[in-house]
């Protein structure tokens, strides 16, 4: 069984986080980058299924140069090959372009038994790029996937919601986005680490998948941040005040913010 | 802050990057509750710790790929062990306790006994005990009284071991044990696995910290093992016991030097955030002079311990080096966590706050792998013996 797996590299979400002042896109270069963590159940999903039979997990990543960096944690983790789309053109790309640059580079990898996707990625948080890569490349979508089983030809997912789980079945090749619950995403091991020197990156640019600059970047984005501001800095935490009517506050209050 | 590392290779670079992220993802946020769990119940083993770091190939770094080990120098090896401490001080010392175990098999050892033992040993799936001293033998360790006889090919041991780390949990035992009346000389070294009929643990040692370490009696009662498994000849046991704690000791140093960045980092943060007299408490140069000998008693720990690893990786000497890395990075840690706990003052004192858990781990630094008297016994016969020639 051969798998693709979509990464991202994203700003490290403990460090402070902000846009371009020239563009208002997401800023890169300040801080330190990661493969989103929502993408390592990702990587580890597909190395256990590969595990478990045989084939290769490729992953792939659109992103500028330090995108590397997400491939490389990939590799180091038990991936057998990487693919970084990468072009200047690219920059300010949305969600319809991202999907069209994976879409395009999945058709050039060869169409795998199943891609799989994280559930969203921890900057942008949209969590539409694996719906829109599952209609570019016409496959079947199994989103949300807190357990994943393929048995021959077909894939069973279990989606967890808030009142019901369900359990979906879909044909191969299919599109699976996982949730943060279906593993424990290993670490690399340092044999891992020196293997994932050996195993071959390609970099590919909009040349090499066919894709015309004006169809990606900011320029064709449907969408556009017009303006960003700071998040006030945390307010102080509200007391309640025990006149005898204590818990019903504090349940109130934890009710108005959806906690029980 | 992580210390500043000039590594000397790029996989070093990245091995301190891995050991990092475990380090905050799975170590640090654990070492509180299970050390406190430990303590309560007197053995309360960080199996799981262990597990993912032998998963992650961090147990197992300083000896040979071919056996299954990371081919790490030490420089690289200790700089791990250090980072580990920093999160972690029991398992730190576990690491560096179980890498010393190897020691004795993989530089005395047969080819046959490598290629049978360390595979085992360095898959990150065992965890050894270093088994040397006994009750009435700590420093003076060639007046040990642990026997192994001689029946047929086999040797047969009794005796009882003292403080052993791991006793009960490791997967074998790395032993020291008197095969002749020949005082230092009449010692040698067998392994044991775990399990061999005859071998056993008396209750933990309820301690003062570093309760993440279960250590305590190795018993042994007519505890038979094959002529194959004694390490080196009949007669070597204290030149491999000796040879292993140089190295041994470098660890215990990075462990030390770890604790201390610890200490140091959580009460350079409390001195800019703690308020008294209407400003922080770091502003006043009393306190702040405080901070700056605790920098400089882990940044002299570090060179040290370095220093004897960069001789010992060209192959040099490095003895001397190893037992003054020990002596001034354990003497650091005590020094630095006691005045952690001071900066913090009676909230150091306190469960609150881990000033108090490094305060306690850091006194065993100056007692274990030789107390620190033993080490300038080490180091004064080094230089006087030198000046002597
Ligand atoms: C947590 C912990 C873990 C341990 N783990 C292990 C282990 O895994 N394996 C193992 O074999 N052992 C282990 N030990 C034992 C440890 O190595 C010994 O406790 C240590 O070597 C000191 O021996 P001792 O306790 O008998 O002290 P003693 O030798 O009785 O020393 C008592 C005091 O006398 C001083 N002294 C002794 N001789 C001299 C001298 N010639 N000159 C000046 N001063 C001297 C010492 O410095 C010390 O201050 C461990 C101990 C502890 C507490």
């Amino acid at each position: 069984m051969n798998i693709v797996v979509c990464v991202k590299h994203v700003p490290d979400a403990q460090s402070e986080r902000t846009f371009n002042d020239s563009d208002n896109t997401t800023d890169r270069e300040g801080v330190d980058g990661l493969l989103s963590e929502l993408d390592e159940y990702a990587v580890e999903e597909a190395l256990k299924l590969v595990e478990a039979s045989e084939g290769e997990v490729t992953v792939l990543t659109v992103g500028p140069a330090g995108a590397a960096d997400a491939l490389k944690k990939a590799l180091q983790m038990g991936a057998h090959k990487a693919v970084h789309v990468t072009d200047d053109a690219i920059h300010g790309s949305d969600a319809p372009a991202t999907s069209l640059l994976l879409a395009k580079a999945i058709e050039k990898i060869g169409t795998p038994d199943v891609v799989i996707t994280g559930m969203a990625s921890t900057d942008g948080t949209m969590g539409v790029v694996p719906a829109m890569l599952a209609e570019r490349l016409n496959l079947p979508m199994v989103t949300y996937a807190s357990q994943l089983t393929i048995d021959g030809s077909a894939v069973t997912a279990r989606r967890d919601g808030d009142t019901a789980s369900e359990t979906i079945e879909a044909t191969l090749p299919a599109l699976v986005s996982v949730t943060d619950q279906i593993n424990e995403p290993r670490y690399p091991s340092f044999k891992g680490i020196m293997a994932a020197k050996k195993k071959p990156v390609e970099t590919w640019g909009l040349g090499d998948l066919g894709v015309d600059a004006g169809q990606v970047g900011l320029g064709a984005a449907w969408t556009k941040v017009d303006s960003f501001a700071k998040r006030p800095p945390r307010e102080k935490g509200e007391i309640v005040t025990d006149e005898g009517d204590g818990g019903t506050k504090l349940a109130e209050f934890l009710a108005s913010r959806k906690f029980i | 802050m992580p210390a500043t590392r000039i590594m000397p290779t790029e996989e070093g670079q990245e091995l301190i990057d891995l050991t990092r992220e475990i380090c905050d993802k799975e170590l640090r946020p654990k070492a509180g509750d299970v050390e406190a769990a430990a303590a309560a119940a007197g053995d309360a083993f960080p199996t799981e710790a262990f597990r993912t770091l032998g998963q992650a190939g961090l147990l197992s770094l300083p000896y040979p790929e071919e056996f299954g080990g990371g081919g790490q120098p030490y420089e690289v090896y200790l700089q791990v062990v250090e980072e580990i401490a920093s999160a972690w001080m029991s398992v730190a010392v576990g690491t560096s306790v179980h890498s010393l175990t190897a020691y004795p098999v993989a530089e005395y050892g047969t080819d046959a006994q490598r290629a049978a033992l360390m595979p085992g040993m360095l898959s990150g799936e065992q965890l050894g005990a270093y088994c040397l001293s006994e009750q009435q033998a700590g420093s003076d360790i060639a007046s040990m009284t642990t026997r192994a006889a001689k029946d047929g090919n086999d040797w047969v041991i009794n005796g009882r071991k003292a403080w052993i780390s791991h006793a009960g949990h490791a997967d074998y035992y790395t032993c020291f044990v008197r095969t002749s009346n020949d005082g230092g000389r009449g010692l040698s070294c067998l392994h044991v696995p775990a399990g061999t009929e005859g071998l056993s643990f008396a209750q933990p040692e309820r301690k003062m910290g570093l309760h993440g370490d279960t250590v305590g009696e190795v018993i042994f009662e007519n505890v038979r093992v094959p002529g194959e498994n004694l390490l080196g000849s009949e007669g070597q046991g204290i030149n491999i016991a000796l040879a292993a704690l140089d190295s041994g000791r470098l660890g215990i140093a990075a462990a030390s030097t770890g604790l201390a960045q610890a200490a140091l980092d959580l009460a350079a943060a409390y001195a800019t955030q703690r308020h008294q007299f209407g400003r922080p408490i770091g502003d006043n140069q009393g306190l702040a002079f405080m901070v700056a000998d605790m920098e400089a008693a882990v940044t002299s720990a570090r060179a040290t311990y370095l220093h004897a690893a960069r001789l010992k990786d060209a192959g040099r000497p490095f003895s001397k080096q190893a037992a003054v890395a020990k002596l001034v990075a354990s003497d650091a840690a005590m020094k630095v966590t006691t005045d952690a706990v001071q900066v913090l003052g009676g909230a150091g004192y306190t469960q609150d706050f881990p000033a108090e858990r490094y305060f306690r781990d850091a006194k065993i630094t100056q007692i274990f792998e030789g107390t620190n008297q033993i080490q300038r016994l080490v180091i004064s016969r080094h230089v006087l013996g030198d000046a002597r020639t």
